[in-house]
């Protein structure tokens, strides 16, 4: 069995226009107020390149390509750990006035049916 | 005997496909502010998976690679506990103001690592073909400059460097400079294809192509104004993830073309909404010397500045009915948001209805207002942006101006000759009454005299912004029980 992935010519392009597509659709919902954590957790997301990092530390055969590969998997490491931290921190802070309605509403039903168990 | 030499492939590739699907389900679930706490945690899991399953490319490695394995899997876990640890420690630490340079540093670090897997293919002479080699460099030549123009857009932000710099003829010498790597790129391609070296060997020419590449990043970035930060901000995130989707199709790794084309399209996305809030387009932020030509005459505009003490603007606030806030960049750099929010909450105990509005670009990155506000605790249904407020400011009593200038300068609106004309403003100026809290009688980013601070309506509170709530906090609380 091989599971090898072979991604040339078309096959890319077809993934590059779906991806950024998908992109731009996910990312135009997005209300302004979020765009900062947005724009850190997208910084999130491209940390990926870690992996890419260690494919080529991994394959390294001399001493340069071990220092660049080195060099990339601390950088990508950095951007994905930092990433994660302030993209977080920054969206455990907001906050709405109200208890959100629609889970006090279920908490209300389940009390109810909570009562009617018992009676 | 069963071999398992298909299994390592196999888990990769899922743990790929995962990751890819939870980028994208993450960062969906973002789009609100209800469900975007857990759309980090989300993405976060498709990272630790893609990065566990990354291991076992040990099994499959480079049969020349093999006798480095042991050092290079230990070098693996060094550089992952380092990069990862520091930065993690940094981004729990770093204050809420400075989150713009701490994106721009995360930013380069992501474009760095991008250029690093470029240069491991070119030295290591792994790409062959010339689709191969093309893209290989162009995702070099973008993350290096990603790398190079995110450290001093970080330079600048940290205050490190101050002053753009500008010089005659700059836009000229940049391009030299990217014309040079694209011809470095060329040479490159050429030998690599001809199987030829041209008057050096391949390796030299690579150092040179990187070395303009960054030179490319600081060069295009020196000139830019910290106002214009949010729009930078953003390219350098769209070219970060644009040179990984790129090093993917390299590798042949489809989670990394995903995740980095999905990055570049809403950093694309996010750049063109900043530009578009400046109402100047991208080239125009990035190639031209905004803010030099704008010297304006000061005489043109009838009036004076009328200061007020702090308190006495307090006292009126707490007596009107509505109150706009219009936080800027002051406002950070004060580090003033738990004082505007303690000021507000009193406010709003004496039945005074407060509303905070947004300028798409305030601050230094798009949304930095709205974090800061979230931090002091201000719930986000009290945070309005531009299109949602502005209209509200003719019914309002009092608009508080606090840090902020061109984002409220009716020339956006009226004044042709205006350098900002055009540009979207929140209305302050149709509020009955106007308080601005500016540190001195300087003049905004773009060194435009601001009509809104001589009219009849608006009055200064000068000061550093913290000074003044505080000062605007006791003068509230001074009224004691006579005033409830």
């Amino acid at each position: 069995m091989n599971f090898e992935i072979a991604l040339t010519g078309f096959a890319a392009l077809y993934i590059f226009m779906l991806a950024a597509f998908a992109g731009w659709v996910i990312i135009g919902r997005v209300p302004a107020i979020l765009h900062t954590p947005l724009m850190s957790g997208s910084n999130f997301v491209h940390g990926i390149v870690v992996v890419g990092g260690l494919f080529t530390l991994l394959n390294a055969r001399d001493v340069l390509e071990q220092s660049i590969g080195f060099f990339a998997v601390l950088l990508g490491a950095g951007n994905v750990a930092g990433g994660y931290a302030v993209t977080s921190r920054m969206l455990a802070m907001f906050k709405t006035s109200a208890p959100a309605p629609a889970p006090a509403h279920r908490a209300h039903h389940r009390s109810k049916a909570h009562h009617a168990k018992k009676a | 005997m069963i071999t398992l030499t298909w299994l390592p492939s196999l888990v990769i590739g899922l743990a790929d496909i995962c990751a890819a699907f939870l980028f994208m389900y993450g960062l969906q679930r973002m789009s609100s502010p209800a469900t975007a706490a857990s759309g980090i945690k989300v993405a976060g899991i498709g990272m630790v998976a893609a990065v566990l399953a990354s291991f076992l490319y040990v099994f499959s490695v480079d049969p020349a690679a093999k006798p480095l394995l042991p050092i290079n899997i230990v070098l693996a876990l060094v550089a992952l506990a380092i990069g990862g640890g520091l930065a993690w420690l940094a981004g729990r630490r770093v204050a809420m103001t400075a989150m713009p340079q701490m994106v721009a540093i995360y930013n380069g670090m992501g474009g760095g690592a991008a250029g690093g897997i470029a240069a491991a293919e070119l030295f290591g002479s792994r790409a062959h073909g010339a689709t191969a080699l093309v893209v290989t460099l162009l995702g070099g030549l973008i993350g290096a400059v990603s790398l190079s123009g995110s450290l001093i857009a970080w330079a600048k932000l940290q205050g490190v460097i101050n002053k753009p710099l500008r010089f005659k003829g700059q836009q000229v010498v940049n391009a030299l400079i990217m014309a040079a790597a694209v011809v470095v790129a060329g040479v490159i391609v050429y030998g690599g294809l001809a199987g030829a070296a041209l008057l050096w060997v391949p390796s030299t020419w690579i150092c040179i192509f990187f070395a303009f590449a960054l030179l490319f990043g600081v060069a295009m970035t020196l000139p830019i104004g910290g106002a214009d930060m949010p729009v930078v901000i953003s390219i350098y995130n769209a070219f970060t993830g644009l040179a990984v989707g790129l090093e993917g199709f390299v590798l042949q790794n489809p989670a990394l073309m995903i995740a980095g084309m999905v990055v570049g399209a809403a950093g694309l996305l996010l750049t063109l909404l900043m530009a578009k809030a400046m109402n100047r387009s991208v080239s125009n932020v990035v190639f031209t010397n905004f803010g030099e030509a704008a010297k304006s005459k000061p005489g043109a505009i009838k009036g004076e500045e009328k200061p007020v003490q702090a308190a006495d603007a307090a006292i009126k606030m707490r007596y009107a009915s509505s109150v706009i806030i219009i936080p800027g960049y002051g406002l950070a750099a004060a580090q003033a948001q738990q004082k505007l929010y303690e000021f507000v909450k009193l406010l709003q105990a004496a039945g005074v209805v407060v509303r905070f509005a947004i300028h798409p670009v305030a601050g230094r990155m798009p949304g930095q207002m709205d974090v800061l506000l979230a931090e002091a605790g201000v719930p986000y249904d009290m945070i309005f942006q531009l299109d949602d407020i502005n209209d509200d400011f003719a019914d309002t009593d009092v608009a508080l101006v606090i840090g902020a200038n061109d984002v409220v300068n009716p020339a956006a609106r009226t004044d042709k000759s205006s350098p900002i004309f055009g540009m979207p403003i929140l209305n302050a100026d149709k509020a009955k009454q106007v308080y601005v809290i500016k540190r001195g009688q300087g003049k905004g980013y773009a060194g435009i005299v601001n009509a809104l601070f001589y009219g009849d309506n608006c009055n200064m509170v000068y000061g550093d912004a913290k000074g003044v709530l505080s000062a605007m906090i006791e003068g509230v609380k001074g009224l004691g029980s006579a005033a409830a």
